[in-house]
């Protein structure tokens, strides 16, 4: 491909800011950016924004951010509500090419053919993808009736069809979770829910209402190690597993099941980065800063594209920080600060952002990875917030305010830690 | 006497609370470390509530089904007959956001109400 | 004249294509499976062979290297991809160095003028990410990569628009034979008087020479286990690379594929005779392949593995192709071949239909058989200009459904017209699902345009064969 050359077909738009993906994080900052003067545009691949929440049909949306609970599309629809009361243009059924990192242009295909946005500023907000089944690479056949957890979840919350008859769901995330009581409502049988971890990977809220409530097991410590069938799934073979995830000989139960349920960890969208920003390692995406800024100055992020979040709250508030600043950047008004570089210490997992500064209010968000009784979280050997307990599957969240920020010594590091006591 | 077990969901720390129960009255809660636990054990006990979300059939629509919910609360032990009342029902396109779509379903004071706007299959 | 190819894979589509260059009653292309291409053609390491594996003076040897000077044109005339890499044969030690000589000097006498021993230095220049361990290398200059189910098709559609009729999901039952010469061919549901017969079945064809009561090819499965890394790993090899070969294979390797991927495999593991079902992968053949690999490619990054899968290739006793007349009159066999099947494949089946079948049934030309085909481009291939161009006649052209490939509603609808009416039909002739999320994303778009387009429900739809149902039925119906 030829990019970015100036076609005499194509069109070409200007920007202030151009937010990629119009998901919760995606419409959030499109919204912030607009609201902050600057000329906006919201990128989105389907055809009308939302992104995931569509499908999300369960409440557990909006508790912080609109003091209520509520399903995904209803969350959907008052964030899209909120970017609509604002110029911002949202650029629906496009689907990016590529970012050119030096003459800041977003090449997009659509219907309507190429556009090419120049940018003073971009946002990445393309939030994460499933897992596939296959990248386990689980020995046997691959017959039909395997799905993503999503891709299920689409199917009957979106298409209004079901996948199989009798299902095994791997994996106790909460997608695999709520699509467990998802299927037992719609009459198919669920027979098991399986985790590799000993302990679920997904809420407590969500074992109890989608698995306790309706007799679904949840075994621990045991996960899929064959398939069988041809041309349609079978069955599946279980088997336990130690810590650091071997079957165990012996342990191995076959289970007569038509589908298979695949909720086996999220990866962050990053290829349209990864060639011109190094990715974190732990968390899979772009480091950030406190104003959700990569190392690339004009290049922004949030979501979970950065890091998998667990709460679209949260999302929504990383991505209004990354619209504000985005904003202040097209306008030259964003002022480089010297940043603190974080390190992570005992108990980090996911940390964002990965630099704070001593000017910018933000917050901390960390998870865990084991569950924690009286966890103290503390930063640069200052005590900064104390939970009587933390699971992996909810992130702590910890509000860097002045006062904390000028409690930091004047050091240029400072190691995060999240202590048990 | 009888003594239930619960995991109280109410927070990340998940205590295990121990509900004492005599008869269909509560007598006492004990293992959580805060007053959310006990709240919702107590509630969970006697009458555990849940906001159950499904979709209902589209008529007409651009799409095959409508997301929905119950628009408070209902009693856990109601669902299997709600869904019966789900799967009943046919809602004709146009759908506008928090529709309501049924009323005090099976007595229990809650609402059935659409979650999405939905257009009718013609519109552009 | 009345003729039957059985098997509808790359070597039975392009015989199938060269006997419609000729005047014939009927031409008729059976296969068993729903779809073309999804026998033996689909799970191979898509290499077009330079011709010094195989042994001077085998069949193999003889129609490799010729099929490899005709697959550049050919593809080109079907609008088929086809990427000239080149390949390295890796020595690790002395022994294997030695090899390395015994190898030119086949290819040599086989026909090929291009090989060179490379020093290490010389690899590492080429190859920055082969182990630094490597000793020596073999450089063929032709040897190339493709796509063999798209080659399947291509031809399948030239020769099905030159007059062959394409019978899918049609297995051959019996074959009826009258004083030594065949008569018919038996379907479940037909019968169809034939005066020649081409076994093109791949891992069926000793079931086929069965039927006239051939024992020749006497076939059973070798198994051959792969393993996808995500296009994120493409530009770790440039060329092919092999290790230095043993008696019964090349050994396992690590390539680039035709649509940017890097494949490493396969493993060769003899199965029963028996066992010709859709082959399965296993714990020892995943990691047999992995180390391999990382034999050749120590930085290999293994955590991107998208997908393991395995293959059968037809394995014979005789050790070589089974190509050309039979012992049964108007029968030939097209049979036996593993590799280099795919490589030899259009340099056998213009000799089978040119210089044997033609004039064994004295056919004529018809002079206006018509070659080539073009099919919609890709619109992931194509420069923005051309891109914006197609999406203003089309606008089809511009929504993508398969985001990991950029695949458009457009050539997916284009698919559907070309005979897919199955998940795999549309991923085997678009690319769509055969990204980094295996479909998670698009399989429930390409499912509604394909229940739009054919007119059925979306239950009715299947990943391949009837049996594989993708749903079970309506949430409300």
């Amino acid at each position: 491909m030829d990019s970015f050359r100036e076609g005499a077909n194509v069109n070409h738009k200007n920007a202030d800011v151009v937010v990629i993906g119009g998901g919760a994080a995606g419409v959030a900052a499109g919204a912030a950016a607009a609201k902050e003067g600057a000329r906006t545009v919201l990128i989105e691949r389907e055809n009308a924004p939302g992104g995931v929440l569509d499908q999300c049909i369960h409440p557990g949306f909006g508790l912080h951010r609109y003091k209520e609970e509520l399903t995904g599309p209803e969350f959907a629809h008052r964030l899209i509500a909120e970017i609509h009361e604002t110029d911002a243009e949202i650029l629906s059924s496009h689907y990016v090419l590529g970012i050119d990192p030096i003459k800041r242009v977003v090449s997009t295909v659509g219907p309507d053919g190429i556009v090419e946005t120049h940018a003073k500023s971009v946002i990445l907000a393309t939030g994460a993808r499933e897992r596939p089944f296959s990248a386990l690479m689980i020995p046997g056949p691959r017959p039909a009736g395997i799905f993503a957890a999503g891709l299920a979840q689409k199917f009957v919350n979106i298409h209004g069809v079901l996948p199989g008859r009798r299902a095994i769901v791997l994996g106790s995330g909460d997608i695999g979770l709520i699509m467990a009581r998802r299927l037992h409502l719609e009459g198919v049988e669920v027979v098991a829910v399986v985790e590799m971890k000993a302990f679920p990977g997904g809420l407590m809220r969500n074992v109890v209402q989608c698995l306790e409530d309706f007799g679904i097991p949840l075994f621990l410590r045991r996960t899929v190690v064959a398939i069988h069938g041809e041309d349609r799934l079978e069955g599946v073979t279980l088997a336990d597993v130690d810590e650091a995830g071997r079957p165990i000989r012996g342990t191995e139960e076959r289970i007569d099941v038509d589908t298979l349920v695949v909720s086996v960890g999220l990866i962050p969208e990053t290829e349209l980065i990864s060639s011109f920003v190094e990715l974190e390692p732990i968390n899979g995406g772009p480091p950030v800063n406190s104003r959700m800024q990569t190392p690339a100055p004009w290049l922004f992020a949030a979501g979970n594209n950065v890091a998998v979040f667990d709460l679209v709250d949260w999302v929504a508030v990383a991505g209004e920080r990354a619209g504000r600043f985005a904003a202040q950047y097209a306008r030259g008004d964003l002022t480089a600060r010297v940043p603190i570089r974080l390190i992570r210490g005992e108990n980090v997992l996911h940390m964002v952002p990965s630099s704070l500064d001593r000017e910018t209010i933000t917050t901390l968000f960390l998870r865990v990875p084991r569950p924690l009784l009286n966890v103290e979280v503390v930063i640069g050997g200052v005590s900064c917030h104390r939970q009587l307990g933390a699971r992996p599957s909810e992130m702590i969240e910890i509000p860097i305010s002045a006062k904390l920020l000028s409690g930091l010594s004047q050091a240029s590091e400072a190691r995060v830690e999240v202590r048990e006591g | 006497m009888i003594q239930r077990k619960l995991v109280c969901v109410s927070c990340p720390v998940g205590c295990e609370v121990t509900v004492t129960l005599s008869g269909d009255e509560v007598e006492s809660v004990a293992g959580n470390r805060c007053k959310r636990g006990e709240t919702y054990a107590r509630q969970e006990t006697v009458e555990p509530m849940r906001v159950l979300a499904s979709s209902a059939r589209v008529l007409g629509g651009d799409r095959p089904v409508v997301s929905i919910k119950t628009d408070s609360p209902v009693p856990k032990t109601l669902i299997p007959e709600i869904m019966d009342l789900v799967r009943s029902l046919s809602v004709e396109a146009p759908i506008e956001m928090g529709q309501t779509l049924a009323t005090d379903v099976l007595s229990s004071g809650a609402k059935l109400i659409a979650t999405r706007l939905v257009s009718r299959a013609d519109s552009e | 004249m009345r003729i039957a190819v059985i098997g509808a894979g790359v070597v039975g589509a392009l015989i199938a294509r060269e006997l419609a260059r000729f005047e014939v009653t009927s031409i008729r292309l059976f296969e068993r499976e729903p779809d073309v291409g999804w026998g033996v053609t689909k799970a191979n390491s898509a290499i077009v062979h330079g011709g010094f594996h195989d042994r001077p003076g085998s069949v193999r040897s003889k129609f490799c290297v010729p099929g490899n000077s005709m697959y550049e044109s050919l593809c080109a005339e079907l609008d088929v991809p086809f990427q000239r890499t080149g390949a390295y044969v890796l020595a690790f030690d002395e022994q294997e160095t030695a090899a390395l000589e015994t190898l030119r000097t086949w290819g040599n006498e086989n026909g090929v003028s291009d090989l060179e021993i490379h020093s290490r230095k010389q690899v590492l220049a080429h190859e920055p990410q082969v182990n630094p361990q490597v000793k020596a290398a073999l450089w063929s200059s032709s040897v190339a990569i493709t796509e063999p189910w798209e080659l399947a098709m291509a031809a399948v559609e030239t020769a099905a628009g030159n007059g062959v009729s394409v019978h899918l999901a049609e297995a051959i039952t019996g074959i009826e034979t009258r004083a030594n010469k065949v008569c018919a061919v038996l379907t479940e549901t037909d019968r169809y008087p034939v005066d020649a017969v081409v076994n093109a079945a791949g891992l069926f064809a000793d079931r086929i020479a069965a039927m006239v009561g051939l024992d020749v090819p006497c076939l059973y499965p070798r198994r051959g286990e792969y393993v996808l890394l995500d296009k994120k790993s493409a530009g770790v090899v440039n060329s092919v690379l092999f290790p230095a070969p043993n008696e019964i294979t090349k050994g396992i390797l690590v390539l680039p594929t035709i649509d940017g991927g890097v494949l490493l495999g396969p493993t060769a593991v003899d199965q029963l005779p028996d066992a010709r079902g859709e082959a399965e992968t296993t714990p020892e053949g995943i990691r047999e392949v992995l180390e391999g690999a990382r034999r050749l490619v120590p930085e290999l990054n293994c955590s991107l593995a998208v997908k393991a899968f395995a293959g059968l290739r037809p394995e014979s006793t005789q050790e070589d192709f089974v190509v050309g007349r039979s012992p049964i009159e108007g029968f030939y066999q097209a049979a036996a071949m593993r590799s280099p099947g795919l490589t030899a494949a259009p340099a056998i089946s213009q000799w089978l239909v040119r210089d044997v079948i033609a004039v064994d049934l004295s056919l004529r030309q018809t002079g206006s058989f018509r070659p080539s085909r073009i099919r919609t481009p890709r619109m992931a291939e194509l420069s923005l200009e051309e891109r914006d161009r197609h999406i203003r006649k089309d606008p089809r052209l511009g929504r993508i459904v398969c985001y990991c490939n950029q695949v458009t509603e457009g050539e997916i609808i284009d698919a559907i017209h070309r005979g897919a009416t199955t998940l795999d039909g549309i991923k085997f002739r678009t690319r769509a699902g055969f990204g980094r999320c295996q479909g998670a994303s698009c399989s429930a778009s390409i499912l509604r345009i394909l229940a739009r387009e054919l007119h059925v429900e979306p239950e009715e739809i299947v990943q391949r064969r009837s049996e594989s149902w993708i749903l079970s039925g309506k949430a409300r119906t």
